[in-house]
């Protein structure tokens, strides 16, 4: 496969070059979590892939993760950010933003929760179906930030279970992205289990 | 490597604050004699002059406030009919405890008036809703933080904190970290109220009136804001908006930080221009010392201003546009405002909240790259905005959507207290940067940008022509280039010595300690400052006790006012009109609730 490379003359910001896909990639092979890439016997011209079904299912929900931005401050301009075009986040697929509670599996909480608020959260995220993931986005979310005040919830955890903990008022993009894929692995490692 | 201040090498021999010194602005004379003037044409008994202050300021016996209001407004000589702000600050030590702080603005005269009420704890000021229909929500915010009772209110509850809080945050004697839990059981369902003309509909209509919640987690609502309308079929005849699902508690916080502390503050404000908000604080402080920052600092505060009010246009118009299902524009903008996110971080290090300047300066000098980037981007933009305005502004569907959508007049406009884009759109020239010019705007060429009609589309225009506005004012900013010298001015009482001087020179390391340890302590009094923010007026009014901390900060939010019209806007509309009104309002949540 040819590497593109990214050519922009009139960006300041610094880019990296594409990088080309493993060897693996070009050969048309899918790796799993754990497996090194192998050549897989061909059995009457088709190609088989032995594995565990709870790996399968684990890498598949890793790699379509819908999230729900529950954007409520300025986490959620770079949320915003992320999903666009510049860092684009459907390279990692999770790009289909949702804004039902019932048709996603990964909610972003973006922003400043306060006391007002939290049950709202609260009440979103139950009618989430199973398996649901929470990313806690930027410092209020974690901690409630530098707003220690008499009606900021000090943290979501104090709602909702959190998985992921992205630092920063607000995180980067890539810092965002960087906690998906975190969560990524995770969830291919099998580590999330919640009972239904 | 940037140069930081630059410090003479003899210790500084300028004025040194003596603590509680009382703060004399430089206008108090010419306020002084305006007062006098006003108080001449509005010859009530109970107004007394209370002089020394930035502008025409009286102390007005509460029985008597709306008639004097009514006065101000109608007086064909002064015409005060845009109510700016109203606002409480707490002297708990004070027989009448409570200063409850009106600021009208005359829009013929281009003057600002500032009328205060003390009352005591368990008085009641009787309401201005009838005069001014912007102070509703405004009553409502110094009921909910300070308790004060307006008689005649139509409908007097909390409305930034939640239904279970109790007590009054903004008072002196709350604990900032006292919190009051609410669960899903105590959230008040609320009912709009019918409006009047479609009172008596209901019987001849064929369908059942319904309400509809929407938010605070809509997709359509932009973050955290609340509106339940009724609907008779797909007719909104009745809407009410909730707002307070960002309080975070902003002015309570200002008050447990030091001046310099409070920055970061503001920059959560209005968090798509966050530079503005700062330029807007740090002003009204640097008016408090007296103080002017360099005229380098000044050019990289206007240059990066311009900067950031395009990025909040972009954000309103492509999110606005996404709403609309024209996800193209959304994905096209936001590549421009990446890059000017990237000349952001090339001067600072931080992206959307910067924090970059400081009180008498910006933090850091400008990278050597910043007129060439700037230069990059100016030529970069224009083609951005004609082919998002080329694909809607003349684009059928989208016209349908937004003709004549969510109007409102002028004089609504202006008695609900509008400012920015919104009122532009309804015809009224207003800009804070042409009426009363800072950072020497007065010296660029540019023009303000009006349309008629006051709905949708006009605030559209108006959006699409400031951006081409801002790059016309930047692109004189650059031709002029960056003046040369430090970026902070030389004033060992405001601005850090450089750590090199720290640590090889006395003065400097004592200086040093002092700032940390102490802070800035503006002299006693109280000062107001505007700037034009993305959305409208944004001001800073500061209370300075002498100490470090600011004994009161109030930010008179833009967006406030708009979004109180917001329900009256949109009555007789239907829902995907609502939703394409809401989004040109550009209502940024930080600011509405603080």
């Amino acid at each position: 496969m040819p590497v593109q490379k990214i050519d922009a003359p009139d960006s300041i910001i610094p880019r990296k070059v594409g990088v080309a896909p493993g060897e693996g990639a070009e050969k048309g092979l899918i790796t799993l979590p754990g497996e090194s890439d192998r050549e897989v016997e061909g059995l009457g011209g088709a190609t088989y892939l032995t594995t565990k079904l709870d790996a399968v299912v684990n890498w598949a929900r890793g790699n379509s993760l819908w999230p729900l931005p529950f954007g409520t401050a300025c986490c959620a301009i770079e949320f915003m950010s992320m999903v666009s075009s510049h860092y684009d986040i459907s390279r990692f697929g999770a790009e289909v933003v949702r804004f039902s509670p019932r048709q996603a599996d990964l909610m972003i909480v973006a922003g400043t929760i306060v006391d007002k608020i939290a049950p709202v959260l609260k009440k979103i995220y139950d009618q989430m179906p199973e398996p649901k993931y929470v990313i806690a986005m930027g410092a209020c979310a974690t901690s409630g930030g530098f707003y220690r005040a008499y009606h900021v919830v000090q943290g979501i955890d104090e709602v909702i279970p959190v998985d992921i903990w992205v630092p920063g008022c607000p995180p980067t993009p890539d810092g965002l992205m960087y906690g998906i894929l975190k969560l990524k692995e995770k969830i291919e490692r099998g580590e999330i289990r919640r009972a239904g | 490597m940037s140069t930081l201040t630059k410090f003479s090498p003899i210790p500084y021999t300028g004025p040194a604050p003596t603590n509680r010194e009382a703060y004399l602005p430089a206008n108090r004379e010419l306020a002084d004699a305006r007062a006098l003037d006003i108080l001449a044409k509005v010859a009530r008994p109970a107004v007394q002059h209370e002089s020394g202050q930035d502008m025409p300021t009286f102390v007005v016996d509460k029985n008597d406030i709306v008639p004097v209001l009514q006065a101000l407004h109608d007086h064909a000589d002064l015409q005060f009919t845009m109510p700016l702000d109203l606002f409480g600050v707490d002297y708990p030590n004070r027989e009448k405890r409570f200063d409850v702080v009106y600021q009208l603005y005359s829009l013929k005269n281009n003057e600002r008036i500032r009328l205060k009420v003390r009352v005591a704890e368990n008085e009641s000021i009787p309401t201005s809703t009838t005069l001014f229909q912007g102070y509703d929500w405004y009553e409502r915010e110094v009921f909910d933080m300070f308790g004060v009772k307006f008689e005649g209110h139509p409908n007097l509850r909390r409305i930034l904190t939640h239904e279970a809080f109790q007590g009054h945050a903004l008072r002196k004697d709350y604990d900032p970290a006292q919190r009051w839990l609410l669960t899903e059981a105590g959230i008040a369902s609320i009912i709009p109220k019918i409006a009047k003309q479609f009172e008596q509909e209901e019987a001849d209509s064929d369908f059942e009136r319904v309400v509809l919640n929407l938010g605070p987690s809509h997709p359509a609502t932009h973050g955290t804001l609340r509106i339940v309308v009724t609907l008779d079929g797909e007719t909104i005849v009745g809407a009410e908006s909730e707002i307070g699902y960002l309080h975070r508690c902003f002015e309570k916080m200002s008050e447990t930080h030091t001046y310099q502390q409070v920055i970061p503050f503001t920059d959560r404000l209005n968090y798509c221009s966050a530079i503005i908000n700062n330029v807007g604080y740090c002003m009204t402080v640097e008016k408090m010392l007296g103080i002017e920052a360099p005229a380098r600092a000044q050019h990289v505060r206007l240059m990066l201003s311009e900067f950031m009010r395009i990025s909040d246009h972009i954000i309103c118009i492509g999110t606005n546009l996404v709403d609309m299902g024209a996800l193209t524009n959304f994905w096209w903008l936001f590549q421009p405002r990446e890059e000017i996110l990237g000349l952001v971080e090339s001067c600072c290090g931080a992206r959307l909240l910067p924090s970059y300047l400081r009180i008498g300066g910006l933090s850091v000098d400008a990278p050597a790259d910043f007129l060439s980037n700037s230069q990059r981007l100016v030529n970069m933009l224009p083609k951005f905005i004609d082919d998002v305005e080329a694909l809607v502004m003349r684009n059928r569907i989208f016209r349908e959507r937004v003709d004549g959508i969510a109007p409102i007049t002028a004089e609504d406009a202006i008695n609900f207290g509008f400012t920015g884009p919104c009122l532009r759109a309804c015809g009224i020239p207003y800009d804070v940067r042409k009426a009363s010019p800072y950072l020497g705007y007065d010296t660029y060429d540019w023009d303000v940008p009006v349309a008629e009609g006051g709905d949708t589309y006009a605030r559209f225009l108006v959006r699409f022509e400031e951006m081409r506005q801002s790059l016309r004012i930047l692109q004189q900013a650059i031709d002029r280039g960056l003046p040369p010298g430090p970026v902070m001015v030389d004033n060992p009482y405001v601005a850090l010595p450089p750590k090199e001087k720290v640590y090889n020179e006395m003065e400097s390391l004592i200086y040093h300690f002092k700032l940390i340890m102490h802070g800035i302590q503006p002299p006693v009094g109280e000062a107001y400052f505007q700037v034009e923010g993305g959305n409208g007026e944004v001001g800073f009014y500061i209370v300075s006790d002498g100490t470090k901390t600011p004994y009161r900060v109030r930010a008179r939010p833009p967006c406030f006012p708009i979004f109180e019209a917001y329900a009256k806007m949109i009555t007789g509309q239907t829902i995907p009109d609502a939703i394409a009104a809401l989004g040109s309002l550009n209502i940024i949540a930080g600011e509405l609730d603080r």
